[in-house]
């Protein structure tokens, strides 16, 4: 073992995973990780509160994607944005909630692959327009939904655009992972081309549409077999 | 003059202080004093946070983890119009509902990709750096004034609306930076240097298919401790990626690379410590906190096994 390292910083770990775990509230979690990790690298007082401020002020830029269309976004569901998406999507009869999800997976991953990864997002596009149009596209098939159905479809529809992004964006070859991996690799003493990175992404990027797109594809009959199951059971309770 | 972020931080500083003051005149909370105090807070590390000495930031932000891990932080009753409201309202603006929404990504990616052409007098419009974010902050802007315009509603009630809706996120909205922040204090600790230490020392990778499976493997785990794949990456291929898979049995590094991060984006899609892509959307989508990561689940683990065969068979062809 190199006599500089000191492996006391790895309870960090253990205290985040045994917080989570416990489910203590995150923000208590983060915050008492980050004070022991610090304090367990030897570090005094003074210099653990700078850390974690100086940690909090460089990653101020995290919320602005969230926070700056609230204010876009609220006025617009006030207006009915959610109730229009739902009626807008029920009119195409032959779209349903499985189908809607793989043309915007692929429209994700094919237009972050060209570098336009702001073409979508939870705030922006998930919760006024996705989420709705999904549950709009079921509705319109079964009638009224039970909570149990419109938490799945929800957490169906950001869960495609996580995957969309996250295997569109590493093929662009601009994109700032590729750069921090050429730039790490170069400095382990091997050079690479961008681009070939870029390339051998697009094997997984395949992949993850595959699995992503089937398992949407399947969705569609979960969600008749969960309504038809919920249905019998109400017809049961009512009989 | 250019636009650079720190003027979207002033902005975010101001709609934070304004949802403060609301909070705190809200008899409707029944904790409008602590959350108050809390957005207050957060107010001033986008106003003024950079002017501070960083221990005093530090000391600002356990306050706030306190404030909301004690449950301090919790949103006032807002009424909701009627479903008849929300349906006249929807019929009468009809599709035009989709413009501003559908103007924040088009303005943000306009901006991004003619952001270098933007140059009047040597002087860029859009900050270079943050290009991206700057145009998403001018989009906003220019989508809220068409959302007033046609609405005819004041950028009052835009910060209304923006209250009710920060009320509903609460402090999940400051996790991200919280985890942001833990990754930094990570890093400056050495915990990165001590993982891939343990795993190097204590798995043996003579077997090339096992070597290959930890560095994989180790990309999701690492990714699903630190919240972030630019995180593990560093430690997992400056651990096993360059000396084993590259140095011993002569795998090409472009695959590794490639391959290597999309492990670590399957772990992305396993952790809550990824606040903005899992515990976020689902406080934005009101249903339980950890349905996102479990619809996740099938897609991310599926795909990390592909990853192992993958980089097997391309690494070494």
């Amino acid at each position: 073992m190199p006599v500089d390292l000191n492996l006391w910083p790895l309870i960090g770990v253990l205290i985040i995973i045994a917080g989570f775990a416990l489910r203590f509230n995150p923000m208590l979690v983060v915050i008492v990780t980050a004070i022991g990790t610090a304090f367990a690298a030897g570090f005094p007082l003074d210099k653990v509160l700078a850390a974690i401020g100086a940690g909090f002020i460089k990653t101020r830029n995290l919320p602005l994607i969230i926070l700056l269309p609230l204010a876009v976004i609220g006025l617009l569901e006030r207006h009915g944005l959610r109730q229009h998406a739902q009626n807008w999507i029920s009119s195409i009869k032959s779209a349903t909630a499985g189908r809607l999800l793989i043309v915007y997976l692929a429209a994700r991953q094919l237009t972050a692959a060209i570098g336009l990864t702001s073409l979508g997002g939870h705030p922006q596009m998930v919760r006024p327009l996705l989420a709705p149009m999904a549950e709009g596209a079921t509705e319109n098939r079964y009638g009224k939904l039970s909570g149990k159905v419109r938490e799945k479809l929800r957490a169906m529809s950001a869960a495609t655009d996580n995957v969309g992004l996250f295997f569109g964006e590493d093929i662009f070859v601009a994109f700032g992972a590729i750069v921090l991996m050429t730039t790490f690799l170069k400095e382990a003493g091997i050079e690479v081309e961008p681009i070939h990175v870029a390339l051998w992404g697009i094997p997984t990027a395949t992949a993850a549409f595959a699995i992503h797109a089937f398992r949407l594809h399947r969705l569609d009959k979960q969600l008749a077999r969960d309504i038809a199951a919920e249905k019998k059971v109400a017809q049961g309770e009512s009989a | 003059m250019t636009i650079t972020i720190q003027y979207l931080y002033y902005l975010v500083g101001l709609v934070l202080a304004v949802t403060a003051m609301m909070t705190l005149r809200d008899s409707s909370n029944p904790r409008r004093f602590s959350a108050g105090l809390f957005w207050a807070l957060y107010a001033l590390v986008f106003l003024i946070g950079d002017l501070l000495p960083p221990a005093w930031v530090g000391a600002v932000a356990v306050v706030m983890a306190l404030i909301a891990g004690f449950g301090g932080v919790m949103g006032g009753k807002h009424q909701p119009r009627t479903d008849a409201q929300y349906l006249a309202s929807a019929q009468r603006l009809g599709n035009k509902l989709f413009v501003p929404a559908l103007a924040i990504p088009l303005i943000t990616m306009v901006g991004t990709l003619s952001a270098k052409h933007l140059v009047f007098g040597g002087v860029p419009l859009i900050d270079p750096k943050n290009s991206t974010l700057v145009s998403l902050g001018i989009g906003c802007v220019i989508a809220l004034v068409l959302a007033c315009k046609m609405t005819r509603e004041t950028p009052a009630q835009g910060l209304r609306e923006s209250h009710r809706l920060i009320d509903a996120l609460g402090w999940a909205l400051v996790l991200p930076q919280m985890l942001g922040m833990l990754g930094l204090v990570f890093s400056d600790a050495g915990v990165g240097k001590a993982v891939a230490y343990v795993t190097t020392t204590y798995i043996n990778m003579d077997v090339r298919f096992v070597a290959v499976a930890v560095y994989v493997i180790g990309m999701a785990l690492f990714t699903v401790i630190m919240g972030n794949g630019f995180a593990a990456f560093p430690v997992m291929t400056g651990g096993v990626g360059v000396p084993v898979l590259v140095g011993v049995y002569h795998g090409d590094p472009a695959v590794m690379a490639a391959v290597g991060m999309l492990s670590g984006y399957c772990g992305t899609l396993l952790t809550p410590m990824a606040a903005n892509f899992n515990l976020v959307p689902a406080a934005l989508l009101e249903i339980d906190k950890n349905a996102v990561i479990r619809a996740q689940v099938p897609t991310a683990i599926t795909l990390l096994i592909v990853n192992v065969f993958l980089l097997n068979f391309l690494m070494f062809r």
